[in-house]
């Protein structure tokens, strides 16, 4: 991947990708009737949701595929996917009050997105303290994968769970449904910026997997040291 | 010559087996056969990686790099054969202080799936005295008292192979003449026998092979008689114990 | 089976274990009535609202004596190194799993019973109508929330901070189970009015049988080494 698609490739795409969403966002679309301005954080709040699923989905499989083959380079992916994940589940968290409050007069709301990007982001918190909290940090891997495996399956189930809890508790339609009734206009400049935060996404996993890699790399120069320390 | 049995593989084989705990290297390439009926003694300061090793033995640790045999088996992938062969003491006793020492030794018999197991557990109790205690709860018993038992427990499904790591640890001088002259009749009974403990007269005493681990590294494999002691840094005295 | 035969020996085991100390039990039927108490004294007993809350509060204090009971199971274990006793026999792990999630399952269940019969004192409301129905939820939501209890006690007893590792992994994976729980116990304290509660009880037992069977083939990788 590095020499087929390099990382300052990567960057560059990137940032510019960020300069035309940002003009999208701010120029091209035009504003919302009733919320006015604020409404434009939506580009952001949607765009990051994405990303933060995708990262558990990564999560899943590089866990399975850990388990089953024992590939260190699995679980520096989940790890990886881990973290960034984290972040984005966390943007879309801090931006959904910061739209919600001004344009419907509540910080929170329990729709579908949310609460699904919520119980996401406890999943995400629980993965990455579990790697913390290790007594023995060699056993992280495994047990990790376990949980990894476990989180995305609940997810599975939220997702279907909060589909059916909504036909039975239904709520007036707010920070939910942007997808209905979009300008075209506004659609595309949503999709852009949800390509773009993709690909900001996928960037900050390969920086984050290249400081694994070197850490990697320290660990085995530190182990032949260990080997040479005691030649005595 | 070790005994051979039918069998002339070695029972248990070590491979370049090296093992980190994060960047620390507690075994380094070891590499090491125990044939059956042999009587080996692991000795090594603190720190030289007997007890990883002695662990690895009884599947209680994965190698970080190589493999550790049971009659040319893989352990990892094909453990039962090994574990069903083999019995292991340490410091943890394994045993649940909330049950007596009988039930305990049931359930541990349970676990093997062995038959007649209450006339298995007699037997055990009695070679180790334990039988009017069998109803005492873990928890009440003595140190000592708790490392028989959990010799007990680690003998009750007739292992081929004994494993002990530093056993003698922790015992009254009473219990440990009982505890050496028992290990000293193993291989006469069939037994395979590798320990390792502190006292290199005590060791020297019982067992015929001594293996000396260092930083991880294996730096003697070979018989007690004609290992080079003042290379080894071991002190020897004139070959008298002070236990009688 | 001999499989059969180790999953009860394990099972009985901790029966036999918890009998002799008999504290985790009792924490939890404790911990249990605490939550309902507080609930049932904090607001006025009859009314329609106050008994629309009872299955929350009851799954609830449910969830939180649950999550008490699965520390203790495998702080016992930790004492003497038994864990690593059993692995010492030629024993499929799964088979551990299954008899330590069999014996968490008892526990709550007593537990639940205690805090039901309370409800039923406190709250001045008869259970009996529906007892078939919520025992069927109630057997299939603790289900669920025992397996999960007892592969993540698993996992957490490798960490630093045990209790507060189990709790944060319990809470969030085990969230559906409550809250589909809450509202089939919800449904068929009521009487049922839409005729659904083999739906939602389905839901529950759904959730539970795919959390129980995916920790059970996930829990010989947690006491690997």
């Amino acid at each position: 991947m590095d020499k087929k698609f390099p990382i300052s490739l990567h960057f560059a795409l990137t940032l510019a990708g960020l300069l035309v969403a940002l003009y999208m966002i701010f120029l091209y679309a035009p504003e919302e009737m009733t919320m006015g301005e604020v409404q434009r954080i939506f580009y952001v709040h949607v765009s990051c949701a994405w990303p933060a699923l995708l990262g558990f989905i990564i999560i899943f499989f590089s866990s399975i595929v850990y388990l089953w083959k024992r590939a260190q380079f699995a679980d520096e992916l989940a790890h990886a996917t881990a973290e960034v994940g984290f972040i984005f589940c966390t943007c879309v968290l801090v931006t959904g009050p910061l739209w919600a409050k001004p344009a419907w007069g509540v910080w929170w709301a329990w729709d579908a997105r949310l609460t699904l990007t919520f119980l996401l982001w406890l999943l995400y918190v629980a993965y990455l303290m579990l790697r913390s909290y290790m007594v023995n940090p060699g056993r992280a891997a495994n047990l990790c994968a376990v949980v990894g495996i476990i989180g995305f399956v609940d997810v599975l189930i939220d997702y279907m769970a909060i589909r059916w809890w909504r036909t039975q508790h239904p709520q007036p339609v707010i920070l939910g449904g942007p997808e209905s009734g979009l300008d075209p206009r506004m659609l595309a400049t949503l999709l852009v910026t949800v390509a773009v935060f993709t690909l900001l996404f996928f960037l900050l996993v390969r920086m984050r997997l290249r400081l694994a890699a070197m850490r990697r790399e320290l660990s085995e120069i530190r182990h032949v040291l260990a080997f040479k320390m005691s030649e005595d | 010559m070790p005994l051979q049995g039918h069998n002339a593989k070695p029972v248990l084989e070590v491979r370049n087996v090296t093992k980190f705990f994060g960047d620390l290297a507690a075994l380094k390439e070891v590499s090491l056969t125990i044939a059956r009926g042999e009587s080996v003694f692991l000795y090594g300061p603190n720190g030289a990686g007997k007890t990883t090793l002695l662990r690895m033995l009884a599947s209680l640790a994965r190698p970080s790099s190589g493999e550790v045999l049971f009659d040319g088996r893989n352990i990892e992938r094909d453990g039962a054969a090994a574990k069903s062969a083999i019995g292991f003491v340490s410091h943890a006793i394994f045993l649940y202080g909330e049950l007596t020492v009988r039930e305990n030794l049931r359930f541990f018999g349970r676990l093997f799936r062995l038959d007649r197991l209450e006339k298995r557990i007699d037997a055990v109790l009695d070679m180790f005295d334990m039988r009017s205690r069998e109803d005492v709860f873990v928890r009440d018993l003595s140190r000592g008292l708790q490392q028989r038992t959990s010799l007990a427990r680690a003998l009750l499904h007739d292992p081929d192979f004994m494993i002990l790591d530093e056993p003698f640890t922790g015992l009254d001088t009473q219990s440990v003449g009982r505890l050496e002259d028992l290990l000293r009749r193993l291989p006469g009974q069939g037994k395979t026998l590798l320990f390792s403990t502190h006292d290199f007269e005590q060791g020297a005493a019982i067992a015929s092979r001594l293996i000396t681990l260092k930083a991880g590294r294996v730096r003697y494999n070979g018989p007690l008689a004609s290992a080079p002691f003042e290379e080894l840094g071991i002190q020897r005295s004139n070959g008298q114990k002070v236990n009688g | 089976m001999a499989s059969l035969q180790i999953i009860w020996s394990i099972f009985v085991k901790d029966l036999r274990v918890e009998w002799r100390n008999r504290e985790t039990l009792a924490s939890m039927c404790v911990f249990g009535l605490l939550i309902v108490f507080l609930f049932n004294f904090s607001f006025e007993t009859a009314r329609e609202e106050t008994l629309r809350l009872l299955p929350a509060v009851l799954w609830v204090a449910i969830a939180f004596a649950g999550v008490l009971g699965f520390n203790r199971s495998f702080a016992s274990e930790r004492e003497n190194s038994c864990i690593e006793g059993m692995t010492l026999a030629p024993v499929d792990p799964s088979m551990i799993f299954v008899g330590k999630m069999l014996a968490n399952l008892l526990f709550l269940g007593i537990a639940e019973v205690v805090m039901v019969f309370a409800a039923t004192l406190w709250f001045n409301f008869s259970f009996l109508p529906s007892l078939g129905e919520l025992t069927l939820i109630a057997f299939f939501g603790t289900l669920g929330y025992a397996a999960l209890g007892t592969i993540f006690g698993a996992i957490a007893a490798n960490t630093r901070m045990r209790e507060v590792m189990l709790t944060i992994l319990q809470f969030p994976i085990a969230f559906w189970i409550l809250m589909l729980s809450i509202d089939a116990t919800s449904n068929a304290m009521r009487g049922d009015p839409g005729g659904n509660w083999a739906g939602g009880a389905a839901r529950v037992a759904g959730i539970s049988v795919v959390f129980t069977v995916a920790s059970f083939l996930l829990f010989e990788y947690v006491l690997e080494e």
